[in-house]
């Protein structure tokens, strides 16, 4: 049979070829055939195909290249236990760059190609390196690439030892992220799953089952059994069926990547491009994970064509793939007799390599003219770019073109590890095992030793919490585990791999521990065994073995090393999911956005919130945003600025504590502007404070810190008012304000007619009145943040649109968020966290006035009398003016000559000030409120300028615009 | 992924949390000495066992909850609000 190019001693092309795919059988669609390629070569497989099983089909035998020392590498196992079939996919617009051969689907048009090759797979310029092995073993980066140090080499290590790339059109779509909550989550379809699964449903729990490969079953897909009077595969089939019919939710193609805390687990489902992550919380989990195989150790064990039997057995059973025409099965267990038994009825020359002496299997085998050599093991093989055949102990050689080999088995307990599980060393069967149980989840099946079908199906229907009864008949050959890993033949002439995917040879292993490594953690570091991402699945036991062996341990002395998740790799695309664009961080909008779009404004986010920048062209807006507000009337959306209502007998007590700046002495109906301190003395916040009434205030605080300060202010009431006396509730979306500012605006307030006396000594600035607009109600607060007569008028959410229409047809113009920046800039207004730092603190921005007079207790207050805070050199707030008319840059740091030049504070804001007709800035400056009039040379990546500080204030210092007539 | 149950609306994931500090940190009276000062605001138990912390619900009730839980073991002893404990200080 075989790949028509295969040549060697077992080459026995004519006969054999087309008996690589069986004419029937398996779970492959023959009437929908698939059209694919693998490094340019262009082949067919079928639907129900992986990757892998047509790869093998189409004759691939050499997939990959190793990761050190670019051996040539093919199929070793048939699912996620692969090591070595990691390749590139691209189907239509999608692109896996690492694609795991096994796992995967074939589509269509597939176009697959190795990875960690310079060229191909099949002809690397790197192979050369094999022929250096010797000069690189184990840790031989760490003391060779040290000089003068690692960085130097790492680009090209990397490039030569790296995964696949990510192409810069990748535009991979993962899924969103789903959450689900039921009683009882299996993991793991195969007997002791479904049976677990069959009997949670019955007992009336809800119950999701999470399966790895395409459909329901797990080893009953290929291994031989009978349950209930029919074959396993089809047992599986009509069950998971009738689960899903049942009300189960059953996920195929979905692996459970981790368990975490208070039974918690995240799956990740293998759909389309990068696929989806799926939160699961269950009352209870059953760990049905089963067992994988592991391979043996001998020379050049490496080789394409060496394969698990039990991987051999699943492309024949499930793909009709026959991955060899002249087998040798190594083996030290009766469970690989079914591989040679089922390779046998095909036509396959089979013989078994045992290094057990006599088991019942042998005659089994010998009655189905298999040959058996007994008490025989592989010394090495043969071949160069796959096996041609091996040499055993005894010296004869036999041809091959497949090996497959059972060096035992190993159970899954990845995810019982997660769970803080720890394993024991079971001598007898030679594996790791749950040890104590873990809450929240039960192991049953192979997972957790199971001797045969039989104790896998109770201990199933146990943990799913089903009476012994409905334990199903089954008839299957008993479970053999193997027993420890043979290391006889570990450390021949040739190499013999331990880890696959990461290079490590036993000679490694040596190595590490005559050198002292001989701690599993320490081993696995030195050498990175069980590093890769495949955590050393086929490698760890086998690894663990040799350590025992060369320190004259146990396997139980020498320790385990600890799985965490996740179990496979997770695409990036499904983690990020759709939280990309702008979903990734959504911003809030404002109720009037639609009209903003209709003035042309340019809309960008401000902290969470979408707001108008500016309007109209960007280039003049600024100017004439800002002349209008001086000159004239502009109409602002401050509809993001708090608005958090502080209500009760103690409220005006609780804003006490919580502000630096008092407001249990302001009068109803007027407002306050104040600080509200961190408990280090920091600024945390500003803003205006209404008191409505004796026991209700309104606390307007930045737009950005809404969501802090509503946490602030509750965190303080919680901790020391008594809840029936004092409540915060933040009402700000339900409020649309709009800031109506400039010497024109009491004319637009006149027009816009709220039933308030606008008379500025009924109403002065700083205070609040009630009135109406369109039969609601309306608040018009007399606050500035131009420095121009100001009006803030604020409604319910759904006027909003209908307010700023009608303001503007009465005169006013649309103002921007960044015009009003130049606004505020130039009248000194700070912004929290713009002027304003971690370190900043009251007297710093020249309100010191309240930490020399307050006695009473507030929010920060000791912090403010420490030694770090009334010492000189802090920076404090000043005006920076400068000669030209051009603004210095944001950031610039202020220089100071002298034997150690350095900075001593930066510019926090600079704009063109429009009505002070200059360049404005604010800065912070090392004890700057004292030297107004001293000139400093401000730094710039490169570029010096000069500005003089001043006070803080460009424009009207006395304030008398706030009242001006029009 | 821990669940709290928090005693305003029931367990809840604890992505809706946001952790605060230790719970038992009383706030000192204003003639305390720069060191205890300090030790109040920048010191953190960073406790290996059976820990009170301050969480708050901000995803949820945006209540102040005091969890008692083990910091190694991630089981949760008892969520209970803030105020019930400081009430009257």
């Amino acid at each position: 049979m075989s790949a028509p190019r295969m040549d060697g001693p077992t080459m026995d092309g004519p006969r054999m070829r087309g008996l690589r795919r069986l004419p029937e059988g398996g779970e492959i669609d023959r009437s929908r055939p698939l059209s694919f390629s693998f490094d340019g070569r262009a082949h067919i497989g079928y639907a129900g195909d992986t990757l892998a099983s047509a790869l093998l089909a189409a004759g691939e035998t050499v997939l990959a290249r190793s990761f050190k020392y670019h051996r040539p590498r093919g199929l070793l196992g048939a699912h996620h236990e692969e090591p070595n079939a990691i390749l590139d996919l691209r189907a239509g617009t999608r692109h896996e760059p690492n694609a795991r051969a096994t796992l995967e689907p074939l589509v269509d048009g597939a176009r697959l190609s190795s990875i960690h090759a310079l060229g191909t797979a099949r002809r690397d310029l790197l192979a050369v390196m094999d022929r250096f092995a010797r000069f690189i073993p184990a840790a031989f980066y760490y003391k060779t690439f040290m000089w003068p140090h690692w960085h130097v080499y790492e680009g090209t290590i990397r490039r030569m030892a790296g995964l696949g790339r990510v192409a810069a059109d990748s535009r991979a779509q993962g899924g969103a992220l789903r959450h689900i909550d039921v009683d009882l989550c299996v993991i793991g379809s195969g007997a002791a799953g479904l049976a677990a699964a069959r009997a949670g449903l019955k007992a009336g729990r809800s119950v999701l089952l999470v399966e790895q490969r395409s459909r329901v079953g797990g080893a009953l897909l290929w291994r031989d059994a009978v349950i209930d009077g029919v074959p396993g595969a089809r047992w599986a089939q009509d069950l998971g069926a009738a689960l899903a019919a049942g009300g189960a939710r059953v996920l195929t193609q979905t692996t459970a990547v981790g368990l975490y805390d208070h039974n918690s687990a995240v799956l990740h489902e293998r759909s389309g491009d990068g696929g989806r992550i799926w939160q699961v919380r269950a009352r209870a989990f059953v760990l049905a994970t089963g067992a994988i195989e592991r391979p043996l150790l001998f020379g050049d064990n490496d080789r394409p064509g060496i394969m698990l039997a039990d991987a051999a057995l699943e492309y024949l059973r499930r793909y009709a793939v026959v991955a060899g025409s002249e087998v040798v099965f190594a083996t030290g267990n009766d469970t690989a007799y079914q591989a040679a038994l089922a390779y046998a009825a095909v036509g396959a020359r089979c013989t078994v390599v045992d290094a057990r002496t006599d088991t019942p299997a042998m005659a089994a085998a010998r009655a189905a003219g298999i040959e058996v050599l007994a008490g025989e093991r592989i010394e090495s093989t043969l071949g160069k770019d796959r096996v041609q055949g091996v040499r055993t102990a005894s010296g004869r050689t036999l041809p091959a073109d497949l090996l497959t080999v059972s060096g035992g088995w190993t159970p899954l307990i990845h995810l019982y590890c997660h769970a803080r599980g720890r394993p024991r060393w079971d001598a007898e069967r030679g594996v790791l095992l749950p040890g104590a149980p873990v809450q929240g989840a039960t192991v049953v099946g192979a997972a957790d030793g199971a001797r045969s079908l039989a104790d896998a199906l109770a201990q199933g229907v146990q943990a799913g919490g089903g009476a012994a009864t409905d334990v199903p008949a089954c008839i299957a050959p008993p479970f053999d585990w193997g027993g420890a890993p043979d290391t006889r033949m570990a450390f021949g002439a040739r190499r013999t791999w331990v880890d696959l995917q990461h290079d490590v040879t036993a000679k490694d292993i040596a190595l590490a521990v005559r050198e002292n490594f001989r701690a599993v953690e320490h081993l696995k570091r030195y050498t990175t065994l069980g590093m890769a991402n495949d955590q050393g699945r086929t490698s760890n036991v086998n690894g663990l073995a040799l350590l025992a062996e060369r320190t004259g341990r146990t396997i139980a002395e020498a320790g385990v090393t600890t799985f965490r998740p996740p179990f496979l790799p997770v695409p990036i695309a499904a983690v990020v999911g759709t939280q990309r664009g702008e979903l990734q961080a959504p911003l809030r909008r404002l109720a009037a956005e639609a009209v903003h779009r209709e003035e042309r404004a340019e809309l960008r986010g401000y902290g969470d919130m979408l707001r108008p920048a500016s309007y109209g062209p960007a280039q003049d807006a600024m100017t004439r945003e800002c002349k209008a507000a001086r000159e004239r009337c502009v109409i602002l959306d401050a509809s993001s600025l708090g608005k958090i209502e502080v209500l009760g007998p103690d409220a005006a007590a609780l804003l006490d504590f919580v502000f630096y700046t008092r407001m249990s002495s302001l009068a109803p109906g007027r407002l306050r502007y104040g600080l509200a301190l961190a408990e280090s003395g920091a600024v945390f916040d500003d803003g205006v404070v209404l008191r409505v009434s004796a026991d209700r205030f309104v606390v307007s605080c930045s737009s950005s810190h809404v969501a802090a300060m509503t946490a602030h202010l509750e965190a303080w009431r919680e901790d020391r008012f008594d809840l029936s006396r004092a409540f915060v509730h933040d009402t700000t979306p339900r409020w649309a304000t709009m800031a109506i500012s400039g010497p024109a605006s009491k004319g637009v307030m006149t027009a816009l007619g709220l039933g308030i006396d606008l008379d500025d000594t009924a109403f002065p600035h700083m205070s609040a009145r009630d009135g109406r607009f369109a039969g609601e109600p309306a608040r018009v607060a007399r606050v500035s943040f131009t420095g121009e007569r100001s009006y803030e008028v604020s409604v319910p959410a759904g006027l909003a649109e209908e307010l700023w229409r009608r303001a503007r047809t009465v005169g006013a113009e649309p103002l921007g968020v960044e015009a009003l920046g130049a606004l505020r800039c130039e009248k000194g207004f700070i912004l929290v966290g713009v002027e304003t730092d971690g370190e900043t603190m009251p007297q710093d921005i020249g309100m010191g006035r309240a930490r020399e007079v307050r006695t009473d207790p507030y929010v920060g207050d000791r912090s403010l009398h420490t030694p770090a805070a009334q010492r000189s050199g802090r920076r404090q707030l000043v005006g920076v003016a400068v000669a030209g008319d051009e603004p210095l840059p944001v950031g610039a740091h202020a220089l100071s000559r002298g034997a150690r030049p350095h900075s001593v504070g930066w510019i926090t804001s600079s704009h063109m000030g429009v009505g002070a007709g200059k360049p404005v800035a604010l800065a912070m400056i090392e004890d700057g409120a004292s030297r107004h009039g001293e000139t400093l040379e401000f730094e710039h990546f490169g570029t010096l300028h000069r500005g003089t500080l001043v006070a803080p204030c460009f424009y009207d210092p006395k304030g008398t615009r706030l009242d001006v007539r029009p | 992924m821990q669940v709290f149950s928090c005693p305003y609306c029931g367990p809840r994931p604890d992505a809706e949390f946001h952790y605060i500090g230790d719970a038992d940190k009383p706030r000192p009276e204003r003639s305390c000495s720069d060191e205890e000062w300090a030790h109040y605001l920048f010191m953190r138990a960073n406790t290996r066992g059976a820990a009170r912390e301050l969480w708050v619900h901000r995803a949820g009730c945006g209540r102040w909850l005091v969890v008692a839980r083990d910091t190694e073991t991630h089981e949760v002893a008892a969520v209970t609000p803030m105020n019930a404990e400081r009430a009257g200080t």
